[in-house]
């Protein structure tokens, strides 16, 4: 019963802000918040206008989304292997962790975006500095996560495995890192999402291509709605991410869930 | 083939076991029975070479033994921190045949074989937390049983399930372990059980446990849930092990089960 009620409830609640957003643009008539209906025609029209062979998407869509999903993916990717290498490393090797803490503490803090002018002396502008925002930024949940997830793994799969001699590979490939999956995968999560966001910035300063520049160019030309329809697609984009996620991580840890549900 | 000289651990302060002496011979039933605190899993730890004891020396077949030794397989009290919740029934068996170099398709065909002695051939593909306590402990009896040590140490391995469980499970450690030959040494707190499975019981007393008693079972084999129990001998013989493990002085009985205490 009351999941019919909270299913009712998230149908109805999308219709009835867009209509309310709707009519509440109509009647103000400001340049800067323009009608939904309207960021939808000129979304439509810049993105999802293109051929069925290209899943409608627009030459322009490809052009826009293809190197921003392409740094995406490659900054998240790489900072949750360093992540989880080096999160594996701290959890594991006794003192590392203390040892380096101040200097972890230190760089976790910086904000990432202010870091853009080092990394543009450091690696060339363009796909390799977005990159260096990226996995700079996006490294650290799962870091963090996988430190905590490796130390918690539980004292008795550990005996098991001494007790049966397993290998140090296999001490980890198949106790401590399937145990400690849960952490890394919630680390893994919010990486994504930081990692859409600082996928923008890094293209909002110094990059002639993707979605954060495109959002730049719209705004420059006084595109009001163009600007709203790159929100909109932003928004789109971590909702369908973190959609594409949760299944993943449904397969990768059916296991994990289970187990709860029938304890 | 298992010997204990001398063995104390101290955690601090506090002393766990005191010199505990022991030894098993090849393919004897050994059970410790002890009440609780009486140092039982400390003495098991140390064998297993999960601890470092402080004292004594544990040796194996003649020798010393650091570590955890090889061929020696631990059914833990608790199951569910034992199987890995990630890997099907036949994965967690098949898992330390890793070490054993064998491929996998012989490893499967191991891990198999040892999932139907214990009755468990339907569920191999079943994941711990999909079966109950009883059947997950039949799949660490199962390990032990693929990965064929020489010795078998059970910590409390029953302790965790019902008793009607309890007694199946018995009656399959002792099937299939004769069966094997296998040298096991099952540390309980349950004096019933201690007789009931043991070719001879080990009495330790409160902490610092020491050995108190150390009595040879002689009961007729197959043992037998309900006649085995209602035998005279096995009565006396409970009652024997109870007041040891209570700390009361010993009968000297008259009926052909000698108490030796030390």
């Amino acid at each position: 019963m009351r999941r019919a009620t909270s299913g009712v409830l998230r149908f109805w609640i999308v219709p009835v802000t867009l209509v309310l957003w709707e009519l509440l643009t109509r009647v103000t008539e400001s340049p800067y918040f323009p009608p939904p209906s309207r960021i939808a025609t000129q979304f439509y029209d810049m993105w999802l206008s293109g051929p069925a062979s290209q899943l409608l998407l627009t030459e322009s869509a490809l052009d826009t989304f293809g190197p921003s999903l392409g740094r995406l993916l490659a900054g998240w990717t790489i900072a949750g292997v360093l992540g989880i290498a080096l999160g594996v490393a701290l959890g594991r090797i006794r003192g590392l962790a203390e040892y380096t803490d101040p200097v972890l503490q230190f760089l976790r803090a910086l904000p990432p975006p202010l870091l853009v002018p080092i990394f543009f002396v450091l690696f060339k502008i363009g796909t390799p500095t977005q990159l260096a925002v990226i996995v700079f930024g996006v490294i650290w949940p799962v870091l963090v996560n996988t430190t905590d997830g490796v130390r918690a793994v539980d004292k008795g799969f550990l005996e098991t495995a001494r007790v049966f001699q397993f290998s140090r590979y296999d001490i980890l490939r198949r106790v401590i890192l399937p145990s400690a999956m849960p952490k890394i995968f919630a680390g893994l999560r919010l990486s994504l999402s930081l990692a859409l966001i600082l996928m923008v910035v890094s293209e909002l300063v110094g990059s002639n291509s993707g979605i954060g520049y495109s959002l730049l160019y719209a705004q420059q030309s006084y595109d009001y709605t163009g600007v709203w329809a790159h929100i909109v697609l932003l928004g789109v984009l971590g909702l369908l991410f973190n959609a594409l996620f949760l299944v993943a991580e449904g397969r990768v840890l059916s296991w994990h869930a289970n187990a709860r549900r029938n304890v | 083939m298992l010997e204990l000289v001398d063995l104390s651990h101290t955690y601090g302060s506090y002393r766990a076991i005191d010199r505990v002496n022991l030894k098993v011979a090849q393919g004897e039933v050994v059970c410790i029975v002890g009440p609780s605190g009486c140092g039982k899993s400390t003495l098991l730890r140390s064998i297993a070479g999960l601890i470092k004891p402080t004292g004594g020396t544990v040796l194996l077949d003649g020798k010393p033994v650091a570590g955890s030794p090889e061929n020696l397989a631990v059914v833990f009290q608790d199951y569910s921190r034992s199987l890995y919740p990630w890997m099907s029934a036949l994965a967690n068996v098949g898992l330390p045949l890793r070490r054993r170099g064998l491929d996998k398709k012989r490893r499967d065909a191991a891990a198999m074989a040892a999932l139907e002695q214990v009755g468990l051939a339907g569920a191999a593909a079943k994941y711990p937390w999909e079966m109950s306590g009883g059947m997950q402990q039949r799949v660490s009896i199962a390990r032990a049983l693929a990965y064929q040590p020489k010795l078998l140490l059970m910590d409390e391995p029953f302790g965790s399930v019902d008793a009607q469980t309890r007694e199946e499970l018995e009656d399959l450690t002792l099937r299939v372990c004769a069966h094997h030959g296998m040298t096991i040494l099952l540390i309980t707190h349950d004096v019933d059980e201690s007789v009931y499975v043991g070719d001879r019981v080990v009495v330790l007393s409160k902490a610092p446990g020491t050995v108190v008693g150390d009595l040879p079972v002689q009961l007729p084999g197959p043992r037998d849930q309900i006649h085995t129990r209602e035998l005279e001998a096995f009565v006396r013989l409970r009652a024997e092990v109870g007041r040891l493990v209570r700390g009361m002085t010993p009968h000297r009985n008259t009926h052909g089960f000698g108490v030796e205490t030390r």
